[in-house]
């Protein structure tokens, strides 16, 4: 008899490993306004999803690739047929929509398609909890290691390249960062809410912190809150827990904002 | 495009004024920390820069002069090394250090940011951090947030960042843009201080034209290419350069003229006519 034997502890493991590497990263999407391209790498999740059920691998796998090859798509295409949101916006539904329709039309597969839109938390297996811990930790580390020439490229790009870091490198590493982030969260609260549980927290963190450092500790925090929160409702109310998840950000996000609103507190 | 001018014939060789600078003569003889040579640039198919060559050597303050759409930025870009030119060769100096000022910073409300934690991305110690925002005049903000700098203390954070990467050469785009007419002379004076007790070089984009003339050793002036360059005053008083861009009057307002009312046969839209000042 382990904790681990009990299905909430692993659902509350998986959430909070996810949201220690989400915490960072989603500061980064929020400062370099990225919130459409975490979009596009994450609906791409699903035309993953079909990959691998093609294929025979596991789901993560499928996921990591597409989310990697979207990635390298929004950042090497064409950035003058539409302005970039548009772009993304196609791009992301594209994928998505195509993503539906393949796992729909593999004959002789049953597949939980809600499980893969919006999480399916409650299921994670203790296999799926290394695999999870495995791809967030991979994706913290990439931002620790990058962090300085990351913020250096957020903030100014001519700036960076002055100083020998190249804003182009530094993309693709945040790219790479953002799809192993994706494989990870699939299973945690699905394609279409990875972007929410990247945004929320930081957007929370934000209204409390003084550096870039705090703000990404503190939407970690916000994360694992969140995942706990949500979980908690989800078991009183037999609410979905992936959506629950969300919800519970977005109420602590809400909340926070009353209050800096409420104490008349400066922006920084 | 636009058509030549009867005022304004290709410019004739007389007009490329080379006049030796006001500036040390070891740094005229030692070798150059950026050469650019034939320097094209293309930006969505449109011909940007073309044919550019510019030497920038140690110690000396070079300021690029031109209307808007000149170019400016992107020449200053393609020297830093942002972008790479689609002819042309720029050299660097093997121990070429930039300080960079930036325009801004795309900081929004979005980053907390206080300035001793901006200072502290160029890799500097604490110590020193705090000793260049006391040279820069604003020692007392290191644990403000920079959104909440005025203009003025927000371009010296700017330069204590470009200042703490020990440079040899700072490039400032337009670092005086949104300052009030004494801010922007005491920044000038700073940059110059700088020079002084560091002998970096500095090339930097300015609209201040009064300060070009008095603070510069050489101006480029830049329309998608090198029109003329050279010491500032011998530019402006030169018959050649007033026959060219001038109407008669002093230095500066041929200068000033010539940012607005140049037009030989280039590429690029037609620079639009200003007003003569009145008296």
């Amino acid at each position: 008899m382990s904790f681990l034997d009990d299905f909430m502890a692993r659902a509350a493991l998986a959430g909070i490993g996810l949201s220690l590497a989400a915490g960072p990263l989603g500061c980064l999407v929020v400062w370099r306004r990225m919130a459409y391209f975490g979009d596009a790498v994450s609906h791409a999740a699903v035309l993953g999803v079909a990959l691998s059920l093609l294929s025979g691998a596991a789901p993560m796998a499928g996921v990591l690739v597409m989310a990697l090859l979207m990635a390298a798509l929004v950042a090497a295409g064409p950035e003058r047929l539409l302005a970039m949101d548009a772009m993304l916006g196609v791009a992301s539904h594209a994928a998505l929509a195509l993503g539906l329709v393949a796992v729909t039309l593999l004959e002789g597969v049953r597949v939980d398609l809600m499980g893969y839109l919006f999480g399916d938390i409650l299921a994670v297996s203790r296999a799926d909890l290394v695999a999870i811990w495995a791809a967030s930790a991979l994706a913290a580390a990439v931002l620790a290691a990058r962090w300085r020439r990351m913020l250096l490229a957020t903030l100014s790009e001519d700036l960076a390249a002055a100083e020998g870091v190249s804003p182009r490198v530094e993309k693709w590493w945040l790219a790479l960062a953002l799809a192993l982030l994706t494989a990870a969260a699939i299973k945690v609260v699905g394609a279409l809410l990875i972007t929410a549980l990247l945004i929320m927290p930081a957007a929370a963190a934000r209204t409390l912190a003084r550096s870039p450092e705090t703000m990404a500790l503190g939407a970690a925090a916000a994360g694992v809150a969140a995942t706990l929160g949500g979980l908690r409702a989800s078991w009183l109310w037999d609410a979905p827990a992936g959506p629950a998840v969300v919800t519970t950000a977005a109420a602590i996000l809400a909340l926070l904002g009353a209050a800096r609103a409420l104490l008349g507190r400066r922006a920084g | 495009m636009t058509a030549p001018r009867s005022a304004a014939p290709s410019a004739p060789p007389s007009a490329r004024v080379n006049a030796p600078a006001r500036q040390p003569a070891a740094a005229r003889e030692s070798a150059p920390l950026i050469a650019a040579r034939g320097v094209c640039v293309r930006i969505e198919g449109r011909t940007v820069l073309r044919d550019v060559d510019l030497e920038i050597r140690p110690a000396e303050i070079v300021t690029i002069l031109g209307p808007n759409g000149s170019g400016k930025t992107t020449l200053l870009r393609a020297l830093i090394g942002a972008l790479t030119p689609d002819a042309g060769e720029i050299r660097r100096s093997p121990d070429l250090r930039v300080g960079h000022v930036p325009q801004r910073l795309s900081l929004d409300r979005t980053m907390p940011l206080t300035v001793d934690r901006f200072l502290a991305l160029s890799g500097a110690r604490r110590a020193a951090r705090q000793q260049a925002l006391e040279r820069v005049g604003i020692g007392g903000r290191a644990g403000a947030m920079m959104a909440a700098l005025s203009g003025g203390q927000f371009q010296r954070a700017l330069l204590a960042h470009a200042l703490l990467r020990r440079p040899n050469l700072f490039v400032l785009d337009e670092p005086t843009q949104g300052l009030d007419q004494p801010g922007v002379a005491a920044f000038y004076r700073l940059i110059e201080d700088l020079r002084r007790e560091t002998g970096a070089a500095v090339l930097m984009v300015s609209h201040d034209l009064h300060v070009v003339m008095s603070a510069s050793d050489r101006v480029i002036c830049l329309n998608g290419h090198v029109c003329c360059s050279g010491a500032p005053h011998v530019v402006a008083r030169a018959p050649e350069y007033r026959a060219l861009f001038g109407l008669g009057t002093q230095g500066a307002l041929a200068l000033y003229r010539h940012e607005h009312d140049h037009s030989h046969a280039h590429d690029g839209p037609a620079p639009a006519r200003e007003e003569a000042p009145r008296e």
